[in-house]
C-alpha cells in the first residue's frame, strides 16, 4: 500500500501524516479539526490526488439530513409520473436518487469520501450515520436491498467545531487536529506555493505575520490561507522588500492588510496599536 | 497489553474506552508504527484522543507513564486559570487589592510562594488561611474574599492538572470560551418544542392521499413546513454589584442562547426586578422601560428565565423602599409575583455554587417563592432548568 507522505503541493507534517495512514489501514473514518485556513478540506483533496483515488465531497449544510448521504426517494415525482401514466412509475427504483455514501460503497474502485464540516448539521446527524460507517452498509427501505461497500472508502471527515460532537461517533473515528504550523513548517508551506519567492521576503513577511497573530485579543487571527493570499498580493503589487522589513507592526501598519484581516474591528485594533506606539515612541 | 497504559489515561481523566485500546492494538499488530517511542506517542494520541482540550491531559499522563514523571498529587481540584498569569490581569485589581499584594511581596513573590505551597501541600484542603482551597483567607485558593482575582479553581475545574503553571503545547486549546458555549448549547437544546412554521418544504403524505381521493385521483399534492424548535425565551440578567464576579458566565449563557433560540428577548436588573427594566445596560439611567410595558409586550407562551446571583439584602425583596438604588413604592417580590403570573414556565439561573445558597437569606426567600425552581449554572444545572422548562 502506498503511504501518504504529503504532496508536491501540500506540507503534511509527521503526525497528520501518520494519521492518515492509520485511518487507511485500519479503514476507520479520520476527523481532522483545526483552525479555519489549515487546509482541513484540502487535505482530502491531496490525500485522493496522492493515492490515485478518485475524490467524492459530501458538503454539510445545516439543512443536511443524515438521510442525504444515504439515498433519497422521490416520492413526488413517482405520483407526478402516476398521473401522466408514465411506465416508469411501476419500478420503485426510477425514484431513489443514491447519496454520496451511496456511490462511495458501490463504486468499483476504492475513493476517497470526504465529508466536509460535519459540525454544520444539527446535532443528531453524526449519530444517524454511526452505523452506516462502522459496518459500511446500509439498507434502502424502499426496496428491501442492502447496500455494502465493495470496497471501505477512505472516509476523511472535517469540523470547524461550531458543534461538540457525540462521543459515540468519536469513537468510531481516528481524531487529528490540526495545529497552527510553526514558522519551519510554514516556510515549507510557502515554499510549495511560491517556488520562486526571494528568502529575504519570504522572512520579512512571516515575521510581519507572526507578529499580527500574535496581537492580543484579535477577533480572527490570520491563518495559513490568509498568509498565502498576502503573499500573493505582495508579489503581484511588487511591494519593495524596504517597506517590509526593519517595520515592526508596531512602527507601521503592513501593506495590504486587508489580506490578513477580515474583520473591520481587528483592522480597527491594529491602527490603533500603530498609532498609540508612534505617539509614545 | 499495555493496560497500565490504559489505566493511566484513565486515571488521568481521560474518557478512555475499551473500544480505544483495541483500536490502538489493532493498529499496532499491523504495524502502522513500529520500534519508535514518538511515533507510538503521536498513534496513541490519535487513537486515544478525541478531542484537543484533552491533549494537554494525555501528554502529561502519557509522560508519567513513560518517563514516570513525578505527577503531583492531590492537587487535582485546582488549576490556576491562564490569565491569572496574563499581566493584564493586574490592571483589573483595585488599589486596595494590589496594595494586599505588595505586602506579600509583589506578583511575582506571589507565584512563587504558590509554587512552594502547592508542593508542601498533599492533600484537599478547606478554611484555613495559609493552605490552598475553598473558603478561608489564604491569598491562593477560591471562595474566599482575599483578592477575588488570585483564585485557584472556579470555571476551568474540569481541566484537572498538574503542574500546570508549565509550558505545554495545547494548554491555549482548553480555554478558548467557545468551548464552554459549545456545552452549554448542548444543554439548552433540552429546552425544545418543535413546530412547524416557515415555508412548507416537506411533503404531507396523510394530507396528499386525502385531498387526491377527495380530487376524483387526480394528484393534489400537499407540503407542510418542516419541524422548527419554537420556543420563545425571555431572559432576565442581573447585572452590576455582585455580579460582576460572575459576567464570563453570564456572557457565555448569554452568547449560548442567542445562538440556540431564535425567539429570543432580554432585559436586565439589578437585584430584583422593580418598577423599571432596561435594555441597553450603558444607557440604563436615560432609557428605562416600564415593567408593565414588558409585562405586556410578550405573551403567554415564553419561558422566562432569571439569572442572578440572588445576593442581596433581604429587604430589596421585602420592603417597600428597599432598593439600594431608587425609591421603590412597591416591595420587589410584588414585582416579581406579577412576571411570575404571567409566564408560568419560569426558572432562576444562579451562578452561585449550590451548597452556597443557604448562607443567604433572600436566596431562601426567592428560592420559596420560585417554587424550588431556582438551579446553579452548571451544564448539569442548565440541562435541569431546561427540561423543566419544556415540560
Amino acid at each position: 500500500m502506498t503511504k501518504f507522505t504529503g504532496s508536491d503541493n501540500y506540507v503534511a507534517t509527521d503526525d497528520l501524516q501518520l494519521a492518515v495512514n492509520a485511518a487507511v489501514t485500519l479503514q476507520r473514518p479520520l476527523l481532522i479539526k483545526g483552525e479555519p485556513g489549515t487546509g482541513k478540506t484540502m487535505l482530502a483533496e491531496e490525500v485522493a490526488a496522492a493515492m490515485g483515488k478518485q475524490l467524492l465531497s459530501w458538503h454539510i449544510k445545516s439543512t443536511t439530513k443524515a438521510q442525504q448521504g444515504l439515498y433519497e426517494y422521490d416520492a413526488v415525482s413517482r405520483l407526478r409520473d402516476s398521473q401522466l401514466g408514465d411506465e416508469k412509475v411501476h419500478d420503485i427504483k426510477n425514484y431513489i436518487k443514491p447519496g454520496k455514501l451511496w456511490e462511495a460503497f458501490t463504486s468499483d474502485e476504492q475513493v476517497v469520501l470526504l465529508i466536509d464540516e460535519i459540525d454544520k448539521a444539527d446535532i443528531e446527524f453524526p449519530n444517524d450515520l454511526l452505523v452506516e460507517l462502522d459496518k459500511m452498509q446500509f439498507s434502502v427501505y424502499e426496496t428491501g436491498e442492502t447496500i455494502t461497500a465493495k470496497q471501505r472508502p477512505i472516509i476523511i471527515i472535517t469540523s470547524n467545531n461550531e458543534k461538540e460532537l457525540p462521543d459515540a461517533f468519536l469513537r468510531r473515528c481516528f481524531f487529528h487536529y490540526i495545529r497552527f504550523p510553526d514558522k519551519k513548517t510554514m516556510q515549507a508551506i510557502i515554499k510549495v506555493h511560491f517556488p520562486d519567492l526571494k528568502k529575504d521576503l519570504l522572512n520579512a513577511a512571516l515575521e510581519t505575520f507572526f507578529e499580527v497573530r500574535e496581537i492580543p485579543g484579535l477577533k480572527k487571527r490570520p491563518s495559513t490561507s490568509e498568509l498565502i493570499d498576502w503573499i500573493k498580493l505582495l508579489v503581484a503589487d511588487d511591494i519593495p522588500l524596504e517597506t517590509l522589513r526593519n517595520k515592526s507592526i508596531k512602527e507601521a501598519i503592513p501593506p495590504l492588510y486587508g489580506a490578513l484581516l477580515k474583520n473591520e474591528q481587528d483592522v480597527e485594533m491594529l491602527q490603533k496599536m500603530a498609532f498609540i506606539m508612534r505617539r509614545e515612541g | 497489553m499495555l493496560i497500565d497504559f490504559f489505566y493511566t489515561l484513565k486515571k488521568a481523566g481521560l474518557p478512555v474506552t475499551v473500544k480505544e485500546l483495541l483500536t490502538l492494538l489493532e493498529a499496532l499488530d499491523k504495524q502502522v508504527v513500529f520500534g519508535s517511542i514518538d511515533d507510538f506517542y503521536l498513534l496513541s494520541r490519535l487513537c486515544m484522543v478525541k478531542d484537543e482540550q484533552h491533549f494537554d491531559r494525555f501528554d502529561q499522563a502519557f509522560g508519567h507513564y513513560f518517563h514516570n514523571l513525578e505527577m503531583v498529587q492531590g492537587l487535582e481540584e485546582f488549576l490556576i486559570p491562564h490569565d491569572w498569569l496574563n499581566p493584564e490581569w493586574m490592571n483589573n485589581l483595585t488599589d486596595e487589592e494590589k496594595a494586599q499584594i505588595e505586602a506579600l511581596g509583589g506578583f511575582d513573590k506571589l507565584m512563587e510562594t504558590l509554587k512552594k505551597r502547592l508542593q508542601e501541600q498533599q492533600s484537599k484542603h478547606q478554611g484555613g488561611n495559609k493552605w490552598i482551597g475553598t473558603g478561608g483567607t489564604s491569598p491562593f485558593g477560591h471562595g474566599g474574599y482575599n483578592p477575588e482575582g488570585v483564585r485557584i479553581g472556579g470555571p476551568g475545574r474540569h481541566q484537572r492538572a498538574a503542574k500546570v503553571w508549565e509550558k505545554r503545547q495545547f494548554k491555549n486549546l482548553s480555554d478558548e470560551v467557545e468551548i464552554g458555549t459549545r456545552s452549554i448549547k448542548m444543554a439548552l437544546r433540552h429546552l425544545r418544542q418543535f413546530a412547524r412554521t416557515g415555508a412548507a418544504e416537506e411533503l404531507d403524505l396523510d394530507d396528499t392521499i386525502r385531498s387526491t381521493a377527495k380530487n376524483a385521483g387526480l394528484l393534489d399534492l400537499k407540503m407542510r413546513p418542516e419541524k422548527h424548535n419554537a420556543v420563545k425565551l425571555l431572559m432576565f440578567f442581573d447585572v452590576g454589584g455582585s455580579m460582576d464576579y460572575h459576567i464570563e458566565q453570564v456572557e457565555q449563557l448569554f452568547s449560548a442562547a442567542r445562538s440556540e433560540f431564535k425567539h429570543l428577548e432580554y432585559y436586565y436588573f439589578h437585584n430584583c426586578v422593580y418598577e423599571h427594566l432596561w435594555r441597553d445596560n450603558s444607557r440604563r439611567w436615560d432609557q428605562p422601560l416600564n415593567t408593565y410595558d414588558v409585562l405586556n409586550t410578550y405573551g403567554e407562551d415564553y419561558r422566562v428565565i432569571f439569572v442572578g446571583d440572588a445576593a442581596m439584602s433581604p429587604y430589596e425583596l421585602t420592603h417597600a423602599g428597599g432598593s439600594v438604588e431608587h425609591m421603590n413604592q412597591e416591595a420587589g417580590l410584588v414585582w416579581l409575583q406579577r412576571l411570575l403570573d404571567k409566564w408560568s414556565k419560569h426558572a432562576w439561573l444562579n451562578p452561585i455554587r449550590q451548597d452556597y445558597w443557604d448562607y443567604t437569606h433572600s436566596t431562601q426567600i426567592l428560592k420559596k417563592v420560585l417554587d424550588g425552581r431556582m438551579y446553579p449554572m452548571t451544564l448539569s444545572g442548565i440541562e435541569a432548568m431546561a427540561k423543566s422548562l419544556s415540560a
